[in-house]
């Protein structure tokens, strides 16, 4: 099924500024729907959604469970362990056999960038990437630009630095484009050896150390390291990285105007990110999270072929 | 055997400077005469060639025909089927099958299937190392004896500098030339050319200088040993112009690249088109025209396909976790026609010389000359004609081609090896 935003959501790169505004403008009503006593609409009744999720995940794919059941939705969920999945069946398989049981939606995370675009290539089903390997996570992406909106009442013009490993982030190539896209003007702050290349022709603000981001920024978007990258050789050691590129108290005193501090989770205290800077009256951590669950419900809906205007929460649409 | 002529063609044989209209007669598989009014011998059987193009039969030093170990997706009898139909009278089998062509006895299987297929002949490349580990010599003496006319760890590079030393050095005794696929692992564990579009589509990048550092090593390391290094696949334009300056060191030092290499770039990787997956990767259009510059003043002196035949089902998945590689064979003249020829930076003549008669002086194979008394390994081209790529039309037994549906310039009409038609063209 075609709707406004295309048949799938597999990245915000390629999307219009009138489709981002479309989802957060929907997104904002089931903000409600998650503060009521009974956490229902019946928006989407009688859908079925598998949710498949090919490498461990806890927030997202709890976000998107509770999107998908608020709005009444019958889900599945498919992990990659005890599933024909760990039994050397191949995606495609996978693809064809959940097309066959006549579902409706797909939610994928996978570790390989473009498993879902290869997904939604294959089956007629909509399908909303959840995480493809280094590609894109649009989801975040959309939930950073809702908490954006929150907290200053506008994107356009606003600078958002985003920091750490953007060589390996998702979140940062989602975040690149939907603020790109949204007005916003995007910073890039990290060490070269975790930075991608070319990415500086991508119409970023390069800024080599963190204390610049901070200088710079509105808000800062600060990216997991992870353990992983020391033992390939991008980076010495964390203790090294938490002191030249840490997000710190200190470092945040020499602010020119108060920064909102975002992170996608799940977090490394002490490592990208100070635990006083992550509970502190800088941090917007947590309300990303309460937004996740509303702009993945945004997103399930308009995909569905639902309109913004039957959005309204209460209305028994259809 | 009849004799067979070919009559009124466009001749051309580069290993002659020849290109004018004339017939070939051919006698007891070889070339008997080449000229104008060739009258035709009793018995004779006559082919009106006007419009079309007779050369050399076309060489390939590159390819790979998975057999033995994975003969799902090519044989050496399906693979000599889809040279001879791309125009191809020879090809140079690389050795990383399953098991490995290390040892003369796996040497002779590939000979002895290749005559089983009375196709294109099939040369085998004999593995540098056993079980291209990198580790122990191979047994090049009997290697060579059996039938090898190069050898290769090719699908892998010699990792170790001092193997590769070795290598060139103990070649020379048997004059045959140490290919390499030039590759740092430390520094190409990627799935494609490392660039914007990598940084795009998320997808781990191979940066120009994995190959070009293995490139200068083996220049430094044929400096070194007086040994014949010749380079696999050249994709990049910092191992072009390490090239230009080894040959005019007098270096031997010889190259090959691939017609997607001068033909496409990695922007063909969006989408996540597993058929636009290889190693080397596709690169960037400043790489691509130093290709296409250095094919056209020799510091890269043949065209090899590279061809790598997939199963379907090994290209049906996520990118990064697909196979490298594309078949190539059946489509190398085309894209040599379309994308070198047409837009005027070789000549025909050129791009014969550059996929036969260079190919056979390099590997020392016979073939890429019309010269009389040379077996008469020969191709009749339709230069002109414009056909669509499509998979059911392969020879091969896999079609996994980033060329599928598009429009290519000239092909093949007619196969020779010997004398004996091995391919032609159903009307």
């Amino acid at each position: 099924m075609t709707t406004a935003l295309g048949k799938d959501l597999i990245g915000l790169e390629g999307l219009t500024r009138a489709q981002i505004e479309l989802i957060l403008d929907t997104a904002e009503p089931f903000k409600e729907v998650s503060e009521r006593p009974i956490k229902k609409v019946p928006a989407l009744r009688g859908k079925t959604i598998v949710n498949l999720f090919f490498e461990p995940s806890t927030r997202t794919r709890i976000s998107f469970e509770f999107a998908e059941k608020r709005l009444s939705a019958d889900t599945v969920n498919v992990a990659s362990s005890g599933s024909s999945v760990s039994k050397g069946e191949t995606l495609v398989d996978t693809a064809r056999n959940l097309e066959a049981m006549r579902i409706d939606m797909v939610v994928i995370r996978h570790g390989s960038s473009g498993a879902a675009q290869f997904l939604g290539n294959r089956i007629r089903s909509n399908v909303v990437n959840a995480g493809d390997g280094q590609h894109e996570h649009p989801t975040q992406g959309l939930l950073d630009l809702l908490t954006l909106r929150d907290e200053f009442g506008k994107i356009e013009g606003l600078k958002v630095a985003i920091c750490g490993d953007v060589l390996h982030s998702r979140v940062a190539r989602s975040n690149l484009w939907g603020l790109r896209t949204m007005g916003a003007e995007v910073g890039i702050c990290g060490p070269a050896s975790l930075l991608p290349r070319g990415i500086s022709e991508l119409g970023v603000t390069m800024l080599p150390r963190i204390e610049d981001a901070i200088q710079w920024a509105d808000a800062l978007n600060i990216l997991r390291l992870q353990l992983e990258r020391m033992h390939a050789g991008f980076i010495p050691s964390l203790r090294e990285y938490n002191r030249v590129f840490g997000v710190s108290t200190e470092r945040l005193a020499q602010a020119p105007k108060p920064l909102r501090i975002l992170h996608p989770g799940p977090m490394n205290r002490g490592v990208e990110i100070d635990s006083d800077v992550a509970d502190g009256p800088h941090s917007v951590i947590l309300p990303q999270v309460t937004n996740g669950v509303a702009v993945r419900m945004a997103v399930l809906y308009l995909l569905a072929g639902g309109s913004p205007e039957w959005a309204t929460p209460g209305s028994d649409d259809r | 055997m009849r004799p067979l002529l070919l009559r009124g063609g466009r001749v051309i044989d580069p290993s002659r400077g020849a290109d004018d209209v004339a017939d070939v007669l051919i006698v007891d598989g070889k070339i008997a005469a080449v000229g104008r009014g060739i009258p035709t011998p009793d018995g004779a059987i006559e082919r009106p060639c006007a419009g079309q193009v007779i050369a050399p039969g076309l060489i390939d030093l590159h390819v790979h025909f998975r057999e033995p170990g994975q003969e799902e997706t090519e044989t050496i009898s399906t693979g000599a089927m889809a040279a001879a139909a791309g125009g191809f009278t020879a090809v140079c089998a690389m050795p990383n099958t399953d098991p490995v062509t290390d040892n003369q006895a796996a040497v002779g299987f590939v000979v002895r299937q290749a005559i089983r297929a009375a196709k294109a002949r099939v040369y085998p490349i004999g593995a540098v190392s056993i079980g291209q580990r990198g580790e122990q010599l191979a047994e090049f003496g009997e290697l060579v004896g059996a039938g090898a006319v190069a050898v290769s760890d090719d699908g892998l590079p010699v990792i170790s500098s001092h193997l590769m030393r070795t290598a060139l050095e103990y070649a020379k005794t048997f004059g045959v030339p140490v290919a390499d696929h030039c590759e740092d692992p430390t520094l190409a564990h990627g799935a494609m050319h490392e660039g914007l579009v990598s940084t795009r589509l998320g997808l781990k990048g191979i940066p120009s200088a994995a190959e070009e550092i293995m490139v200068a090593r083996d220049i430094i390391l044929s400096e070194l040993t007086g040994g014949h290094v010749h380079l696999c696949h050249m994709s990049t334009r910092g191992s072009v112009d390490l090239i230009r300056r080894a040959k005019e060191k007098g270096l031997r030092v010889t190259a090959e690249a691939t017609p997607h290499h001068f033909a496409l770039t990695h922007e063909r990787c969006e989408g996540y088109d597993t058929n636009a997956k290889m190693n080397p990767p596709l690169r960037e259009v400043a790489d691509r025209d130093a290709i296409r510059s250095a094919l056209q003043d020799g510091t890269i002196d043949v065209i090899a396909s590279d061809h790598a035949p997939h199963h379907y089902d090994a290209k049906e998945r996520a990118f990064s976790e697909a196979p490298n590689g594309i078949v190539g064979l059946e489509t190398a003249f085309g894209i040599g026609m379309r994308e070198l020829v047409e837009p005027g930076l070789l000549s025909l003549p050129n791009l014969i010389e550059r996929m036969s008669t260079m190919p056979a002086r390099i590997f020392h194979l016979p073939g890429g000359t019309l010269a009389v008394g040379a077996p008469a390994d020969v191709v009749v081209l339709d230069p002109e004609v414009r056909w669509t790529v499509e998979a059911s039309q392969f020879n091969s037994k896999s079609a996994n081609s980033p060329f599928l549906g598009e429009e290519l310039i000239g092909r093949a009409e007619l196969t020779l090896v010997d004398g004996r038609p091995v391919f032609e063209r159903a009307k």
